[in-house]
């Protein structure tokens, strides 16, 4: 497939870069504002022998995904904030289970129904610790439509490579708004498939017994091996057991395969960043108004900077405390009461100087928002 | 192959208490699998939460111990995404019906080819004896001490109603019919229901004042009869067994055939 060029909405950019990573099953249910993920690839999927089915309520789309992961398809559903809710019981269960599998949220105002065709970033808590029980789990995310498509290839790669659940935490602004796509021909960005297994036929295969590098090469339901898959805590069979050093072995491993790899996680954007006084750290769409910001500062010769998470969990201490600290004050812009600025507080010498411009009523945060911001903590007036 | 061929030997002991039924249905089903001929790894089996679900776990196939209630969801996607495999979800009845029951209805809806199997011992077993929607009123349990006020669903009008097309009933009093009835459902190109009355001695039967796995066997034997029997016609209450639904309409899988069909002319036109 040669090289394209599309304008489109950051969900179709979605859709885009899920077909481009081999996405060949899809699950879902109807939900504003990320319905055009589904609808889309009801029409695309099916053209080239893919799976689209349109379940019976959201736990459901979470629940038929994980089975079809199970028998080598790579799959993905997509959903907002009440609908993430309904889903945590079954990421918990991709996640105990180490099944890949890519979930996108595209982000409304709750909580409850909320504001269901509004912008908000209020759901990166509930990435993290929205089902029960320690866990770790990866969230990303992207402002500008060629950055939503290379991120959702990102996701796959990362959900098959460390078999995990890893979700897209999109939000409305970016999954209404129309940008310029540049879809490269294929093979020019890596799109990573599954490890499997090379026991041969016939031989004990133990499904969950990590190699060194922490790795599980899976083996397809429907092929040679047979195996027991479960959300109990499980030995190397997938057997359920719930001895103490089982438990506390196979907790370490779920957790450590993603928490001590940070740097093929953990993807940020840095602008202007080397003599900044004013660091800005933003993602999603309010990272775009951080930027315009940085740029206009810029060419008053005001030395700010712009930090954007792509990846929000694993939370990227390392990146953030070293910027951090090299500033000499921090703004957080994000679309919620400050849910990273109490991460970016905890990692920074003095947290003191870490900030916050924010808006929850449902608008993008704009121009003048952090304007007004900056003005003040920079001492040039309310 | 012989039916111990088909068991996972290095879990055993079963954790099932003496006397309970899901044994007999495990045999059942292992017998119906073997004289099918079914190739070990061409079975999946799907379970949910609860005592019935731990059936998945002693036999040795691809398979899925998923979510109380969601065994059908996660079903629903091995099967939609590798139809040639033969999906078997057993499942109790607090299980398929009550936090499950939006699944069951909508896998009997879109009849997918898999093969639902409700062990109904009319009790949530696992947690202690809490009545289910299959208990009806006038049954004790843990949640209902002056006897259950809720009336009880009957799984083969709720899954004929929903659209399932091949439905059966029968008991584990009735070892033979467990078999048969599992071998027509695997068989029955379609979504297919078996629901089969098992007893729990240690919750429903404690409650209840059964004394002993015999009597609860013994009431299967004297309270059920084949369907369209005089029996039935002289004796209302008594519960029929047989297959009640049997009949032929195209299967989800095969018509998503259609719809790769003109999804790809799109792209060609």
């Amino acid at each position: 497939m040669k090289e394209k060029i599309k304008f489109v909405q950051g969900n179709e950019a979605c859709v885009e870069g899920a077909l481009y990573a081999g996405c060949n099953f899809f699950a879902g249910y109807p939900i504003t504002p990320s319905t055009e993920i589904a609808e889309l690839l009801a029409a695309r999927l099916p053209q080239s022998g893919g799976k689209f089915i349109q379940m019976e309520d959201e736990i459901a789309s979470m629940c038929a995904i994980i089975g079809a992961s199970l028998t080598g398809s790579k799959t993905m559903t997509a959903t907002s904030g009440p609908g993430f809710s309904l889903k945590q019981e079954a990421i918990g269960y991709a996640i105990m289970a180490e099944i890949p599998c890519v979930i996108a949220n595209v982000q409304r105002g709750g909580p409850s129904t909320g504001t269901p065709t509004h912008v908000s970033q209020g759901d990166v808590m509930q990435a993290r610790w929205g089902t029960h029980g320690d866990h770790a789990i990866v969230a990303m995310t992207a402002s500008n439509i060629q950055d939503v498509f290379e991120i959702t290839i990102e996701a796959f790669n990362i959900a098959e490579t460390f078999r995990t659940p890893v979700i897209l935490l999109f939000d409305e602004v970016v999954g209404h708004m129309r940008e310029k796509l540049v879809i490269p021909e294929k093979e020019k960005l890596q799109v990573i498939e599954r490890l499997r297994t090379s026991v041969p036929p016939g031989t004990d295969y133990h499904p969950y017994f990590p190699r060194k590098d922490g790795r599980l090469p899976m083996s397809d339901f429907g092929g040679e091996h047979r195996y027991n898959v479960t959300g109990l805590f499980h030995d190397m069979w997938g057997f359920p057991t719930d001895k103490p050093e089982i438990v506390h072995n196979l907790m370490r491993h779920l957790v450590d395969k993603i928490e001590n790899d940070p740097k093929h996680i953990c993807k940020t954007k840095q602008y202007f960043l080397e003599d900044a006084k004013t660091v800005l750290v933003s993602y999603g769409a309010s990272a775009r108004t951080a930027l315009e910001i940085v740029n206009y500062s810029r060419m008053r010769d005001r030395k700010v900077g712009l930090l954007e998470l792509q990846t929000i969990w694993p939370f990227p201490k390392e990146i953030v405390s070293k910027i951090c600290n090299q500033a000499e004050r921090v703004i957080v812009v994000e679309m919620n009461m400050g849910q990273v600025l109490e991460l970016v507080r905890a990692n920074v010498k003095n947290p003191e100087k870490v900030y916050l411009c924010n808006r929850y009523d449902g608008n993008l945060v704009n121009i003048d928002d952090v304007k007004n911001v900056l003005r003040v903590v920079e001492g040039r007036g309310i | 192959m012989p039916v111990k061929d088909y068991i996972r030997k290095r879990f055993f002991p079963h954790i099932w208490c003496p006397g309970c039924g899901h044994g007999i249905v495990l045999g059942g089903m292992l017998g119906a699998i073997e004289e099918l001929g079914l190739k070990k790894k061409d079975v999946v089996m799907v379970s949910g939460i609860g005592c019935s679900s731990r059936i998945v776990g002693y036999v040795d196939f691809h398979t899925l111990h998923t979510l109380h209630g969601r065994a059908l969801a996660f079903a629903t996607g091995v099967k939609f995404s590798r139809p040639e495999l033969n999906v078997i979800v057993p499942m109790g009845d607090g299980d398929a019906t009550a936090i499950g029951g939006n699944h069951f209805i909508h896998a009997c809806r879109r009849n997918i080819n898999m093969t639902a199997i409700v062990m109904n011992n009319r009790i949530y077993g696992m947690t202690g004896g809490q009545f289910s929607p299959l208990s009806g009123p006038g049954i004790y349990a843990t949640t209902a001490p002056y006897s259950s006020i809720d009336y009880d669903f009957d799984i083969v009008e709720l899954a004929r109603g929903s659209g399932a097309t091949f439905v059966a009933r029968t008991t584990v009093y009735h070892v033979n019919e467990v078999k048969d009835y599992i071998k027509k459902a695997i068989q029955h190109k379609g979504f297919s229901v078996v629901e089969i009355l098992s007893q729990c001695p240690t919750y429903f039967g404690r409650k209840n004042k059964l004394k002993d796995v015999n009597e609860m066997l013994e009431y299967f034997k004297n309270n059920t009869t084949p369907v369209g029997s005089q029996a039935k016609k002289d004796n209302p209450n008594l519960i029929e067994r047989g297959i009640f639904v049997q009949i032929q309409k195209e299967e989800y899988c095969d018509k998503y055939l259609n719809v790769i069909e003109a999804a790809s002319k799109e792209v060609k036109g």
